[in-house]
C-alpha cells in the first residue's frame, strides 16, 4: 500500500506533532508549565472545552439510542450505529483527556475506592466509566459482525434492553450534573449564568447538541464518502431539534426572568457580550433558520443550523466555566497554545479513529440495502403497500 | 468540642512571626524574599496584609461544613472534630474541584510540581492532638492570634465588641458565614476590603447544602426513571409485537380466503 501525502493528512500531522510535545510539557515539565491555569483558575481549557463540551457533544448517542431503541422511531435507525460510535469515541477521548488535566492521573482509580457520595464530581466520574462500558458493549456488534461471530451479537442482544435502559439513565445523570458541578460556586460564578437550574439546562442542552451534532456528523461522514445525506432523516431530526431548541430558549427565558435577570442582560457589559453571542448562536439564529421551511427541507440548510447551534452551546459551556469567572478572579484567563495543541491532537485522533472505524466496520452497512429499498419506493407508491415491502426485504 | 482560632486585627503589629512559624511548622521555605509575598501560595499557607497601617491576616477558616470536603470526589479532604479541615494528599488524584469550590479561594496547587498537592492551612493538627495551641497562635506576641475552644473564642469576641464598640466593625466575620467557620475575624476595618468574599454574597447557607439539594435526589431518581425508561421500552415493543402478530393473522386470513 502506497502512502499519499493528502492535505488533511499533512494537517493532521502539524497537529499529531504539535501535541505531542505538548505532551512532553504537561508530563516532564508540570501542569504550570503546559497551561495558563494558576491559583485563580484552577480549571481552565480543558476542564471548560474537553470535559463541558466533549460530553455535550457526545450526547448524539444517547439522544439516538433513546428515539429508536425507547420510542420506536424506526427511521431514524440508519444513524444508531454512527451515533454510537461518534459516543464511544467522545468518551474514550474525554478520559484520555481528563488524563491530562488531573493533577495526578495515575491515582484515576481512587474514585472507585475512595468514594464520596456527596461529591458531584464522584458522581460525575462514576458514570462516566459505567457509560463508557455500555457505549462499548453498545458498539461491540460491529466488531462481532465484522469478525462473523453471531453468538456474541445474540449475546449482546439478549442485554440489548438494559443496555438501552442503563445508557439513558447514566447519561440523564452525569448530563446534568456536569451543571451541578457549578452550583457550589454561587459567589464566583457570575449571576448570568449561576442558576440553582444549572442541572436541567445542562440536560436539555444535551438533547439539542445531540440530535444537531447528529445532523453534523451524518452530513459530513457523507460527504466524506461521496454520498448524498439521507434526506428523510437530516428533516426529521431538523424538526426535533427546532422543538428542543424552543424549549431550551423558553426555559432559560424563564430562568433570566424568575431571578430578575432581563434587565441586566440586555445592558452592555463584558459578560453581556458573551452572553449575546451565546444566545444569537444558539437560539436565536438556528431558530430563525430552521423556521424556513424551505431551510429546514435542505440539506444545506439543515447543516448550517446545527453547526451555529453546536457553536452556541460551545460558547455557553464557555462562558460558564470560563467568562463566568472573570469578574470574580479580576482578570482574564487567556489557554496557552500548549493547552490548545492538547484539545486539537485529541479531536484530530477522534476523526482518524472515526474514519478507521468507518472503513473496517460495518458501520455504514445498513445504508447499502436501504438504498435499494429507496429505489424501489417510487416505483411501488402510493405508500400503503412500501411497509410490507420492506418487511418482506427483511 | 471543636477548636478555633479568633483573629484580633486591632491587636496585630503586622511583625509575620505568624508566618515564621507556620512556614516553620509545614517545612516551607521563609526568608525575606518570602516575607515580602502579600499573596498565599502553594509555599505560603497564611499571610499578614498591610493597608494603611492596618493589618489583616488570610487563612484557610476550616468552615464547620467545608465545601472544599464535600466536593473532593475520593475524600482526599475532611474536617476533623477537633476542627481542622485537613488533606490526605496520597488519596488525591489533583482534579482541583476543591480549588474552585472554596468560596475563600484558600486551597492553593503545585503548579510546577509533577506530582502536585493541593496545600492550605491545615490549622496543626498534629499540635491540636498533642494539646498544644496552633503555631501561629503560640508564637503570636500580642495575642491577636488565639487559639481555644470555638464557643468561648465566640463569647470572647462579642464581650470585646461590646466593651470597645467604637474600635470595631459590629460583626464576627466567620460567625455564621457560609454556616460558620472556625477563624473568626474582629477588625477595625471591614475585611472585604483585604479581599476577603463579603458576608452578603456568602450568605448564611453552608456550601455543601448547594449541590447537596441535588445529590440527594439522586437515589430516589435512579430507581424511579429506571423504571419510567424501562415502562417506555417495554410499552413502545409491546405495541411492535402486537402489530406483527395482527399482521400474521391478516396474512392468515388472506391465505384462508385464497
Amino acid at each position: 500500500m502506497k502512502f499519499k501525502l493528502t492535505f488533511w493528512r499533512a494537517v493532521f500531522m502539524v497537529i499529531m506533532a504539535m501535541g505531542l510535545y505538548s505532551t512532553y510539557v504537561r508530563f516532564f515539565r508540570g501542569l504550570g508549565a503546559v497551561s495558563n491555569m494558576s491559583d485563580q483558575f484552577p480549571w481552565g481549557f480543558w476542564i471548560g472545552f474537553d470535559l463541558l463540551c466533549g460530553v455535550m457533544l457526545a450526547a448524539g448517542g444517547f439522544c439516538m439510542v433513546g428515539a429508536v431503541y425507547l420510542f420506536n422511531v424506526e427511521r431514524l435507525h440508519s444513524v444508531i450505529r454512527p451515533a454510537v460510535l461518534t459516543a464511544f469515541l467522545g468518551y474514550v477521548l474525554f478520559i484520555v483527556g481528563l488524563l491530562f488535566d488531573l493533577g495526578r492521573p495515575w491515582y484515576i482509580w481512587h474514585q472507585l475506592i475512595y468514594m464520596n457520595p456527596h461529591s458531584v464530581m464522584f458522581e460525575v466520574g462514576i458514570c462516566v466509566m459505567s457509560y463508557t462500558t455500555v457505549l462499548f458493549f453498545e458498539f461491540l456488534p460491529n466488531v462481532f459482525e465484522k469478525l462473523n461471530f453471531p453468538f456474541g451479537i445474540k449475546c449482546v442482544r439478549k442485554i440489548y434492553p438494559a443496555l438501552i435502559v442503563l445508557a439513558i439513565l447514566l447519561s440523564t445523570l452525569h448530563q446534568s450534573s456536569l451543571g451541578s458541578l457549578y452550583l457550589i460556586m454561587p459567589s464566583k460564578l457570575h449571576p448570568f449564568w449561576y442558576t440553582p437550574a444549572l442541572p436541567f439546562f445542562f440536560f436539555g442542552s444535551a438533547i439539542a447538541v445531540g440530535i444537531a451534532m447528529t445532523i453534523f456528523e451524518s452530513t459530513q461522514s457523507a460527504k466524506a464518502r461521496g454520498r448524498r445525506p439521507e434526506l428523510t432523516v437530516l428533516v426529521e431530526l431538523g424538526g426535533a431539534l427546532l422543538v428542543a431548541l424552543w424549549v431550551n430558549a423558553m426555559l432559560r427565558f424563564e430562568d433570566f426572568y424568575h431571578r430578575g435577570m432581563l434587565r441586566e442582560i440586555v445592558k452592555p457589559s463584558y459578560e453581556a457580550y458573551f452572553l449575546w453571542l451565546e444566545l444569537a448562536l444558539a437560539f436565536v439564529i438556528p431558530i430563525a433558520l430552521l423556521s424556513f421551511r424551505k431551510i429546514r427541507l435542505s440539506p444545506n440548510g439543515l447543516y448550517w443550523a446545527s453547526v451555529i447551534c453546536l457553536l452556541g452551546f460551545i460558547t455557553n459551556r464557555l462562558n460558564i466555566s470560563l467568562i463566568g469567572f472573570e469578574t470574580y478572579v479580576g482578570h482574564h484567563y487567556v489557554p496557552k497554545w500548549t493547552e490548545f495543541s492538547v484539545t486539537l491532537m485529541i479531536i484530530a485522533m477522534g476523526f482518524a479513529l472515526f474514519a478507521v472505524a468507518v472503513k473496517y466496520l460495518p458501520i455504514y452497512a445498513e445504508e447499502q440495502e436501504r438504498v435499494v429499498v429507496e429505489s424501489l419506493e417510487p416505483e411501488t407508491a402510493p405508500g400503503a403497500a412500501t411497509p410490507v415491502l420492506i418487511h418482506a426485504g427483511d | 468540642m471543636s477548636k478555633a482560632l479568633l483573629y484580633d486585627a486591632t491587636m496585630c503589629i503586622g511583625c509575620k512571626q505568624c508566618e515564621a512559624a507556620c512556614a516553620q511548622q509545614n517545612k516551607l521555605p521563609y526568608d525575606d524574599n518570602v516575607a515580602a509575598e502579600s499573596v498565599q501560595s502553594e509555599h505560603k499557607f497564611t499571610v499578614v496584609l498591610t493597608k494603611n497601617d492596618k493589618f489583616m491576616r488570610r487563612l484557610c477558616m476550616h468552615c464547620e461544613k467545608p465545601a472544599c470536603a464535600s466536593v473532593c470526589p475520593v475524600g482526599a479532604l475532611h474536617k476533623t472534630l477537633a476542627g481542622p479541615v485537613v488533606y490526605d494528599v496520597w488519596k488525591c488524584i489533583g482534579c482541583r474541584y476543591c480549588m474552585t469550590a472554596c468560596a475563600f479561594a484558600q486551597p492553593k496547587y503545585e503548579w510546577q510540581s509533577l506530582n502536585p498537592r493541593v496545600r492550605k492551612c491545615i490549622m496543626c493538627p498534629d499540635r491540636i492532638a498533642e494539646g498544644k495551641q496552633t503555631a501561629c497562635a503560640e508564637i503570636c506576641p500580642t495575642g491577636a492570634t488565639k487559639f481555644g475552644e470555638r464557643d468561648d473564642l465566640v463569647a470572647e469576641a462579642r464581650e470585646r465588641l461590646r466593651n470597645n464598640p467604637s474600635a470595631y466593625v459590629p460583626r464576627i466575620y466567620g460567625l455564621t458565614e457560609v454556616g460558620g467557620t472556625s477563624v473568626l475575624i474582629l477588625s477595625s476595618q471591614n475585611v472585604e476590603e483585604y479581599g476577603y468574599p463579603s458576608s452578603k454574597k456568602l450568605g448564611e447557607t453552608p456550601m455543601p447544602e448547594y449541590t447537596g439539594r441535588v445529590m440527594e435526589r439522586i437515589p430516589d431518581f435512579v430507581p424511579l426513571w429506571s423504571l419510567v425508561l424501562g415502562g417506555i421500552y417495554w410499552i413502545s415493543h409491546r405495541r411492535e409485537e402486537v402489530a406483527a402478530a395482527e399482521e400474521e393473522e391478516q396474512r392468515e386470513k388472506n391465505g384462508g380466503a385464497r
